[in-house]
């Protein structure tokens, strides 16, 4: 056990270092100039050799990458070329944000999935089935900036002019402030990033379970006198949680690593706004920090996954 | 007359007997199949709309881009709803969301088609190399495919659309490098399989070359898994493209793309006062994916019974919940290996 998750560890550590290297030549390293850009267009040369030596790009290429390597291993991430303030200060500071609209779309996403998936296995080609079909299908073709605008403009604009200021339009409230609001500010994104997110999991839950009510030790569960309740949820939906299991890591993941869109639309300052506008500000300290940031949560959720998986499953359980 | 031809005539009495191909068959299904011919339908429709998009100019007398601030905004500015001048109504710029729409279909369907074509094409060449090279080879595409798929796509989009700026070609750049690599996973497990087979065998001892092989004998056996995912593939494309425009990263203003007019609408709540802005869209876009995805499970159906997702009975769900465990099982060995 110890030997797979160190080999684990090791190839997510490989991985991180292939993206590193990947980023660094792309940012550091290829045709574009950093300090052309941040000198201006009316710049003089002499200017922007200037910026170069301030931002140290005028060393050698392998030795910025030392100083690179150097620092990530110390937890520095370099500074924003745009407010000269540590890039990992700003994304620890914005990441509660993101966290708080991931685990709660997440949750209540593999809550309404599995649910809706339990429904729709329990009696396949009933209608109860084909809602849960439709509801998958469009679960999996409403892009997330469609369902978000159409949500602020039904549950937003309209309540709040008809006189029920239910939901607020946008912004963030810290839960430590006023873990009410916090909710309340939060409920739109996590139904926006959840029916996206759900569709998966009802799909999943609906194919595995009924794979799993055929079995012969469910008709010998049915056949003690269990009731069906207690069937299907403990006996059944136990084998077919692993998938699932592994869906939701992956999905944690790349939600932590930033609600691109979802952020944009509820004016969420979270690390998918800090991508956004450092890319449109051409700030590539913190391009390729959130980068490695994002890559270390879908590394680090990889490994978490394959761990849960030879937990939760004995077939997996390496010798 | 033999006593067979004879016996089989008294069979087909009306109607001679018709051998019929694969794809036949497949067609046959598809047209029985009502959800597959509706969305057929409005992909064609789509289609229409985007290549006859002009037409739409010389209808209403407006152009994609011209600004009609006379006419298209009100006296404070504001966007006017749908009305006889604009079917649509008007966008912040007084432009007619109509025609806009009309030529924001062309966008969305060249970037769904050039980047699927792309994706399958990079998808299954690397995919077949990879299984049928096996070895050093393999490993290294392998290891390509698995880094592509771990990387946080969305922030890579658009960190790479900071480095490369933004543009139609650079989207679909984008989005292929994002969807190749579960092509070329799915060829190689294919491919991994059929060279294993007796005709692989055969014509090896023919002392066929491995590119031939590859070209003739392994790559028709996988045109099933191609086509059903490159159906699956174009809304994805789509989606992606209009996601990118909406972030103001993708084909840039004043290109009319749904994605710039959903930015539209988002930027400054303006879909307060004007909800045409959102509803129109948002209806087009949503209208075309949803028939993308429906017509690929479709496809999926008739080219491959054994995996049909329609006709549910218990022992339709047991095929299924076998290939589910086999997936499992692969899961596993990777883990284990």
């Amino acid at each position: 056990m110890t030997r797979f998750l160190l080999r684990r560890i090791a190839s997510g550590l490989l991985t991180l270092f292939a993206i590193s290297v990947l980023m660094f030549t792309l940012f550091y390293v290829a045709p574009n100039d950093p300090a052309r850009t941040l000198a201006g267009p009316q710049a003089t040369n002499a200017q922007v050799d200037q910026v170069r030596e301030r931002l140290g790009l005028d060393q050698p290429v392998l030795e910025r990458y030392g100083q690179f390597v150097e620092g990530l291993l110390r937890g520095d991430l370099g500074y924003s070329y745009y407010n000269q303030e540590p890039v990992l200060d700003t994304i620890v500071s914005r990441l509660p944000v993101t966290a708080s609209v991931a685990f709660g779309a997440i949750a209540v996403a593999l809550v309404v999935g599995v649910l809706v998936g339990i429904a729709a296995a329990r009696r396949p080609g009933s209608l109860l089935d084909r809602a849960s079909t439709l509801f998958v299908l469009s679960g999996l073709s409403v892009p997330t900036f469609v369902l978000g605008l159409v949500l602020l403009y039904l549950l937003f604009y309209q309540l709040t002019t008809n006189g029920l200021p239910i939901f607020p339009a946008a912004g963030y409230v810290p839960f430590t402030e006023n873990p009410a609001e916090w909710a309340r500010h939060l409920v739109l994104p996590w139904i926006t990033v959840a029916f996206v997110t759900a569709a998966t999991y009802a799909r999943l839950t609906r194919g595995q379970l009924l794979g799993v009510l055929e079995e012969d030790y469910i008709r010998t569960a049915r056949s003690k006198g269990l009731s069906e309740r207690r069937v299907v949820y403990r006996h059944g939906l136990r084998s077919s949680v692993t998938p699932i299991f592994t869906q939701f890591g992956l999905d944690l993941g790349l939600l932590m690593g930033g609600l691109v869109v979802t952020e944009q639309i509820f004016g969420l300052n979270g690390i998918g706004r800090v991508a956004v506008d450092s890319v449109t500000r051409g700030d590539q300290p913190v391009i390729v920090g959130v980068m490695l940031v994002a890559s270390f949560f879908v590394v680090l959720a990889n490994i978490l996954v394959d761990l849960g998986y030879a937990l939760l499953d004995s077939r997996v359980r390496v010798a | 007359m033999t006593a067979s031809t004879m016996n089989m005539s008294h069979v087909t009495d009306d109607a001679p007997v018709t051998a019929r191909s694969p794809l036949q068959l497949a067609l046959r299904r598809l047209r029985a199949d009502r959800v597959a011919v509706a969305s057929a339908a409005v992909i064609a429709l789509a289609v229409v709309v985007a290549l006859a998009a002009p037409l739409a100019t010389v209808l209403t007398g407006h152009d994609p881009n011209m600004q009609y601030r006379e006419t298209g905004l009100d006296s404070f500015g504001t966007p006017v709803g749908p009305n006889s001048e604009f079917w649509l109504g008007t966008d912040q710029l007084g432009r007619d969301l109509f025609v806009r729409l009309a030529y924001g279909a062309r966008i969305s369907l060249l970037v769904g088609a050039l980047a699927t074509v792309c994706s399958l094409g990079i998808g299954t060449l690397v995919g077949l190399v990879a299984g049928f090279r096996r070895g050093k080879v393999d490993v290294v595409l392998n290891w390509l495919m698995d880094t592509t798929l771990s990387l946080p796509q969305l922030l890579f989009a658009i960190s790479l659309v900071s480095l490369a700026g933004p543009g139609l070609a650079v989207t679909v750049a984008v989005i292929v490098l994002f969807t190749w690599a579960p092509i070329a996973r799915v060829v190689r497990g294919q491919v991994l399989s059929l060279r294993e087979r007796e005709f692989v065998e055969a014509a090896t001892s023919l002392g066929a070359k491995n590119r031939r092989i590859m070209a003739v004998d392994i790559l028709p056996n996988l045109l099933v898994p191609i086509v059903i995912y490159g159906t699956l593939l174009v809304p994805q494309a789509i989606v992606f493209e209009a996601m990118l425009s909406f972030l103001g990263l993708g084909v840039l203003p004043p290109t009319a793309t749904w994605g710039n007019m959903l930015a539209a609408a988002s930027a400054g709540s303006l879909y307060t006062v004007a909800w045409w802005m959102v509803a129109f869209p948002a209806a087009a876009l949503l209208a075309l994916t949803l028939a993308f995805n429906l017509l690929g499970d479709s496809v999926r159906d008739a080219l491959d019974p054994r995996h049909s997702f329609r006709t549910e009975r218990a022992k339709k769900a047991r095929r299924k919940a076998l290939a589910a465990d086999a997936a499992r099982d692969e899961k596993a060995e990777e883990i284990r290996s």
